[in-house]
């Protein structure tokens, strides 16, 4: 029997109160309060339940869509599962996330991204949206088969060697310019490498006096102003992860200005920390690109703000705790995001008063969707909350504040650098096309085979 | 203060502390029986993840003049070369009943690690932590300028100064600063001392957020000899891999840093009389110092050995000698 | 507080040796050392810091008056005994003093080891041990301006000021013009003043 939710009393995007009725996989119903119309049958005449949620003073946004996760599976299913750090997602309010192709084997073929496609599907708790290698291996050599990919029952659009960047100038236009043919974006890890041998900290006055080799800004933005350049100059369309620096957001905002085709993304953690944490050379603190300086902080929440910045995307990077309690010099870089993602957004940027709930939808929804071509579609995300529309949303309490445990995390690893620290806001529920995948701020199981509704179909273009 | 990891930390008041110890330490290592019974009982574990010989020598000899018992751990033909963690290790040491651990790392940051993990108990002492700090060496240089420019110069009763600051002296740093963890250690505790300190290096060799450190720099040897006229001169040791590399190198070769940077007969003509003349060693002779600077009677650099072990026994004293629930209640280190 | 035993009070104790007390002690201390070692020729004095120093230097001009063959500015050293003791790990961090050896130095002298209060006998057990790594003199003998009893090793004074029996409750403080600007000796603690006062630092002797 399927399940109707009626959510009392909640504020869409932290707009006026309504009741809105989660039915049938969509959104059936935005009413005044106590106005919805409520039915125990479905389209079909058959008997559902039907569930009220009292989501007074609730803020309800469109189910979130990360763009840039780190699944580890296949290969490292040590530090995370699809399951596990889908679970994680669902658990932070996302609806769909984006799996990075540094796994392995590398997602550099079909064969790949369509396990990664099906473990997704499997788990049932996201839709899972592989992202494909722009390069054999990550080896910034030779172009893996992005049409392949493109064309394989996981439909990639995105394509990136994250955790390396494509540096070679010749291969970055040419994958720049060979995407074009199915609509797809290079997401580029923006690292000039040689700049960075051997580099584990941001540059500066902290890097010089703790002794850690030095990572410069201007690793970043070099190869930023030069990805822009080809964008523009082959006509593509270009997307700038985790980007970090003041620099970097003021090259991004001149490339808007002139019309260039990019979007940028930050993650929570640019949004709130600074490299003044590595002065406890605690490697979760340890992360790539790294933490920035106070400025940076604010340029980025400043480009966030103003739209420079498209999207907010976490760079969940699961570790095990092997590869973090060791000496910053040997620990891997990265840090979880998904469950703490959306709280800090609601720290660093709504209850600083820079944006709105509905701008929260934007850069954590319909944004990151639309450069992922995934808000069209049989499976459409990033989509409004209006009638008729699929039914994945999140219900937030805005009000409530946490203190996060590494422990009682959903991901398999435990290197949050928000441990023990208190943050805003709490994810109640999420639904993906109508059901539950959590509930009361647990992640419910899904029912065996309940992954129905996501996109099943095979290679189209 | 239980452990000793970076001179940043210490205070005017510690620093004095140390270096004074350090001079009665040193009166101690005149005499025929060397040995004290200070530390017997205590077991002293040096963990060495880097070959230094001459740092772990003397570390061992303070900690054996002390009559601590002694455990060499070293990288090599032990569970540390095979890739045991240093929790791990940490943890064994701990199990051992080990009261210090010295530690020299590769890695900056691993002996705060060791202290501050909760992996053990011990005080921890960092005997070099990749291009972070340094602090004994640091302190055996102020000890060893203390004693020359204000114990003996000063022509008073007391031939090591103890008691007294370097307030007034000028210490020029000469070299790869940028991977310098004796530099760094040096520019805290000079400064905490009263001393000014100018860093001379080329500019690929400073580190980019130089300026936030307490001196000032300078691209010119020439020019702060002779115009700044320190009292003393410390020159670091040039690692050879950084002229290497390519386009990556930091110089273009050994023979122009040399003839920019390194201290030879004549800019040692150019220093004060009473100036005196640091390295930490190893020294690279005829590269960062020319055998007739290294081997002139102003060079220290042979006692600057010795003093070592005085500082080295100071530091094991002050952190080992009292139980850390007495400490509490008593003075700041 | 003072619990008028007939003996002046002071705030923080009673006094029971005044400044003359204190000169007489010490210039029938300085008789009989010569007298024990038949002239004070081959006497050497090693104060224990730090009011045993100054108790040393005192005793040196009166030596110096008895028998000119003793020599102030030669004969007088002082000895640390801090990194010799066997209760560091019960103590706060002792600043480790000053050791200085008479000029004379002390192979095959007497040397007459000065210390303010004498009351284990650990400091003392402790100053043997340091004689012991020093050198080898002909005899060691001790002077004590007060002894307070209470002995936990077999350690006796050849030379003392004033026995004084207490409580180990009490506190027993040599006070000198020198260091604290007026000679006494002062008993604290009786009753219940200033608990714990016994276990700290200088007061433990
Ligand atoms: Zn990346």
């Amino acid at each position: 029997m399927t399940t109707t939710y009626v959510l009392r009393g909640v504020r869409p995007l932290g707009g006026d109160p309504a009741d809105v009725v989660l039915a049938g996989g969509v959104i059936a119903d935005v009413a005044a309060p106590g106005a919805a119309s409520v039915t125990d049958r479905d389209a079909a005449g058959a008997p559902v339940d039907v569930v009220e949620i009292d989501a007074t003073d609730h803020v309800l946004l469109p189910g979130l869509v990360d763009l840039h996760t780190h699944l580890r599976e296949p290969g490292r299913e040590d530090a995370e599962t699809v399951a596990s750090g889908t679970r994680a997602a669902a658990a932070g309010g996302f609806t769909a996330v984006h799996a990075m192709a540094n796994t392995s084997p590398v997602a550099d073929t079909a064969g790949v991204v369509e396990q990664v496609w099906r473990l997704g599907q499997e788990a049932g708790w996201v839709d899972v949206h592989p992202i494909g290698a722009v390069t054999v291996g990550l080896g910034g050599e030779r172009l893996a088969e992005l049409g392949a990919m493109a064309d394989s029952a996981a439909r990639v659009r995105v394509f990136s060697d994250d955790g390396k960047c494509v540096h070679d100038p010749i291969l970055m236009r040419r994958a720049l310019e060979y995407v074009k043919a199915f609509d797809g974006v290079v997401a580029q890890h923006a690292q000039e490498p040689r700049l960075t041998e051997g580099a584990q900290m941001n540059e500066g006055v902290v890097s010089a006096e703790i002794g850690l080799a030095g990572w410069p800004a201007v690793a970043e933005e070099a190869i930023i102003a030069r990805d822009v350049l080809l964008a523009e100059h082959v006509g593509s369309r270009l997307h700038v992860c985790h980007l970090s620096t003041a620099g970097s957001v003021e090259i991004v905002r001149w490339a808007k200005g002139r019309g260039i085709d990019v979007t940028a993304e930050v993650t929570p953690h640019h949004l709130i920390l600074t490299d003044d944490l590595a002065r406890t050379y605690d490697p979760t603190y340890k992360v790539n690109p790294p933490l920035r300086t106070a400025a940076d902080v604010e340029a980025v929440r400043a480009g966030l703000a103003d739209g420079t910045i498209d999207i907010v995307a976490t760079d969940h990077a699961p570790h095990t705790r092997e590869d973090k309690d060791c000496e910053w010099g040997a620990a891997a870089f990265g840090m979880t995001g998904l469950e703490t993602a959306l709280a800090v957004v609601q720290d660093t940027m709504v209850d600083t008063g820079r944006m709105t709930w509905s701008d929260v939808a934007r850069v954590l929804s319909s944004a990151p969707a639309r450069i992922g071509r995934i808000d069209t579609g049989a499976a459409p995300q990033g989509r409004p909350l209006e009638v008729g529309e699929p039914a994945n949303v999140v219900l937030v309490d805005p009000s409530a504040t946490r203190t996060v445990d590494a422990r009682a995390q959903a991901t398999a690893s435990g290197n949050t650098p928000f441990a023990g620290r208190e943050l805003p806001g709490r994810v109640v529920a999420t639904f993906l096309r109508g059901r539950a995948t959590v509930l009361d701020g647990a992640p419910v199981a899904a029912p065996a085979g309940s992954s129905a509704g996501a996109p099943t179909r095979g290679g189209h273009r | 203060m239980k452990h000793l990891l970076s001179t940043a930390d210490l205070s005017k008041d510690d620093a004095l502390l140390l270096l004074d110890t350090s001079a009665q330490m040193a009166a101690t290592q005149s005499r025929e029986i060397k040995k004290l019974p200070t530390l017997r009982g205590r077991t002293v574990v040096n963990l060495f993840y880097e070959d230094s010989t001459r740092t772990r020598i003397s570390f061992e000899t303070a900690a054996k003049r002390l009559s601590a018992d002694v455990i060499n751990f070293s990288a090599k033909g032990s569970s540390v070369s095979k890739g045991e963690s240093l929790k791990d290790t940490a943890l064994t040491l701990h199990a051992m009943g080990a009261d210090a651990v010295v530690v020299r790392h590769w890695a900056s940051g691993a002996p705060a690690q060791l202290a501050h993990a909760g992996w053990l108990d011990a005080a921890v002492l960092n005997a070099g932590d990749g291009t972070h700090m340094h602090p004994t060496q640091a302190l055996l240089d102020a000890f060893t300028i203390r004693r020359h420019l204000v114990g003996l110069r000063g022509g008073g009763a007391d031939r090591d100064g103890v008691g007294s600051d370097l307030a007034g002296l000028k210490v020029a740093i000469v070299g790869d600063v940028l991977h310098s963890r004796v530099a760094r250690a040096n520019v805290r505790l000079l400064h905490t001392l009263g001393a000014q300190v100018t860093l001379v290096s080329p500019p690929t060799l400073l580190p980019v957020g130089v300026e936030a450190w307490p001196c000032r720099t300078s691209y010119d040897l020439d020019a702060t000899l002779a115009d700044w006229q320190p009292d003393a001169v410390m020159m670091l040791r040039v690692q050879r891999e950084r002229m290497s590399g390519g386009s990556g190198a930091f110089f273009p070769s050994p023979l122009e840093y040399t003839r920019y940077f390194g201290l030879d007969g004549r800019r040692l003509a150019l220093l004060p009389e009473h100036a005196i003349v640091l390295h930490p060693g190893p020294m690279n002779r005829g590269l960062e110092i020319s055998a007739e600077a290294a081997d002139s009677d102003r060079a220290v650099i042979v006692e600057q050995v010795a003093n070592g072990v005085a500082v080295r026994m100071a530091a094991l004293y002050l952190l080992l000698a009292h139980t850390e629930a007495a400490h509490t209640e008593g003075t700041s280190l | 507080m003072s619990t008028g035993t007939g003996m002046p009070g002071t705030p923080e104790g009673t006094t029971v040796l005044g400044a003359s007390d204190v000169a007489r002690a010490l210039t029938r201390i300085a008789h009989e050392i010569v007298e024990r070692a038949k002239g004070a020729q081959d006497v050497v004095l090693l104060g224990i810091p730090t009011r045993g120093v100054t108790l040393a230097v005192r005793l040196a001009e009166r030596l110096a008056a008895i028998d000119p063959a003793f020599d102030p500015a030669r004969d007088v050293g002082e000895l640390d005994v801090t990194m010799y003791r066997d209760d560091l790990r019960r103590q706060p961090t002792r600043a480790v003093g000053v050791t200085r050896l008479p000029e004379a130095g002390i192979e095959g002298k007497t040397v007459v080891l000065v210390d303010d209060v004498l009351y284990s006998g650990r400091t003392i057990r402790a100053a043997l041990d340091a004689i012991g790594d020093l050198g080898r003199p002909r005899a060691v003998r001790l002077a004590a301006l007060v002894d307070r009893g209470h002995r936990e090793l077999p350690i006796r004074p050849d030379f003392v000021g004033k026995n004084l029996p207490t409580a180990t409750s009490e506190s027993v403080r040599v006070r000198l013009a020198e260091v604290d600007g007026e000679d006494a000796v002062v008993i604290s603690g009786r009753a219940a003043d200033a608990p714990g006062a016994a276990e700290r630092g200088e007061a433990t002797r």
